[in-house]
């Protein structure tokens, strides 16, 4: 797992620049997920539609991984849903960076995926957050879109994607999302107990249900660490007194050494 | 692909993303609920990373994508910008793939 050490507190990723980069770099993903979906005979309006409408990455290439593999239209349903189940839990966390008003949150619902989240949780204040937010997932919506197109267009010009690390781009995004909240003990202790239980999980049950699984931590991390036992986390809505992006020393738990 | 497939499935995925931000989150948050919401993205970005890492299905791997998690992991703890972090961590998968290969 990537654990920074603790003496070396992470910068916090400017909320703009972290949701253009992954905007950037979701766009390349996108492209194989058009590639991969006419390859199993998807059409190019069918491919475009799951991504405007479905838009959560893992459930659509489950579809495309269980359908190429021969599966049926149930069990490609099951695994995607079980995928995009984790957006449920993300509604509580983004929820706090914006007013209420059940019109607009209807239409920002759909923004509500890993990246957007991961984005505006890793700032200190709701404001940066919620800019983090909305960037991220606006730009992802918007490149997500348009490299499906391309690529189910562009059909299977480009060959076997994972030549080229496509596969290491979410997993390295998510780490450098991770990392601001490894500056606190509980953030440490959640981050390792849930990779644990993701992974032991992984054999047992059905794809998707591991990451379920592993946010049932967060529930002994919480009693047995309480709230103010150290500094602020990220994504706490409560700082705002905090501009500078270069973490401040009360992040630093001095008991924390590993 | 059948659209009575996509349908149902953009409307489950729609669904999920409703109940949780304007059902669930329509309540402000108060004592031990908010200290474990604080928490669901440490968990559930670790939890990925794992998954997507070290995942192959429902079997456990190890291949060249723990080299790049390795390479993602220094480039964090060196705090390289987000972009070079993720190019470095998709070069080394792909070198070691082909280098395994």
């Amino acid at each position: 797992m990537t654990i920074a050490p603790v003496d070396s507190p992470d910068p916090i990723p400017d909320p703009t620049r972290a949701g253009v980069v992954l905007a950037l770099a979701v766009a390349v993903v996108g492209l194989t997920f058009g590639v991969l979906a006419r390859s199993i005979g998807i059409t190019v309006v069918q491919a475009c539609a799951m991504s405007l409408l479905v838009f959560t990455g893992a459930s659509q290439f489950a579809v495309v991984s269980v359908l190429g593999g021969g599966g049926s239209a149930w069990a490609a349903f099951g695994a995607a849903a079980l995928l995009a189940a984790r957006n449920t839990l993300y509604g509580p966390v983004v929820s706090r960076w914006f007013p209420p008003g059940i019109a607009r949150r209807l239409v920002i619902a759909q923004l509500v995926i890993d990246e957007s989240t991961g984005v505006g949780a890793a700032q200190h204040d709701a404001t940066r957050a919620r800019r983090g937010f909305l960037v991220t997932g606006i730009g992802i919506f918007i490149t997500w879109n348009l490299s499906t197109l391309a690529g189910s267009l562009l059909g299977d010009e480009i060959g076997d994607p994972n030549r080229w690390g496509l596969d290491a781009v979410f997993p390295a995004s998510f780490a450098v999302l991770l990392a601001p909240h490894l500056r606190t003990v509980r953030g440490r202790w959640a981050a390792i107990l849930a990779a644990a239980v993701a992974l032991v999980t992984t054999p047992l049950v059905p794809v998707g249900a591991p990451i379920l699984l592993a946010a049932l931590v967060v529930v002994p991390v919480a009693m047995v660490g309480g709230r103010h036992t150290e500094g602020d986390d990220p994504g706490n809505g409560d700082d705002t007194g905090n501009g500078d992006d270069t973490g401040n020393g009360a992040d630093i738990d001095p008991g924390g050494q590993p | 692909m059948s659209w009575s497939l996509l349908i149902p499935l953009a409307a489950a995925a729609y669904g999920f993303k409703v109940v949780g931000f304007v059902v669930l989150g329509r309540h402000p948050l108060h004592g031990p609920v908010e200290w474990m919401v604080e928490l669901i993205p440490a968990a559930l970005l670790s939890a990925l990373v794992a998954v997507q890492t070290f995942g192959d299905g429902r079997s456990l791997t190890l291949d060249a994508r723990a080299v790049g998690l390795a390479v993602t992991g220094v480039a964090v703890w060196r705090r390289l910008p987000f972009f070079v972090v993720i190019v470095l961590a998709a070069a080394a998968t792909a070198i070691t793939r082909a280098i395994a290969n």
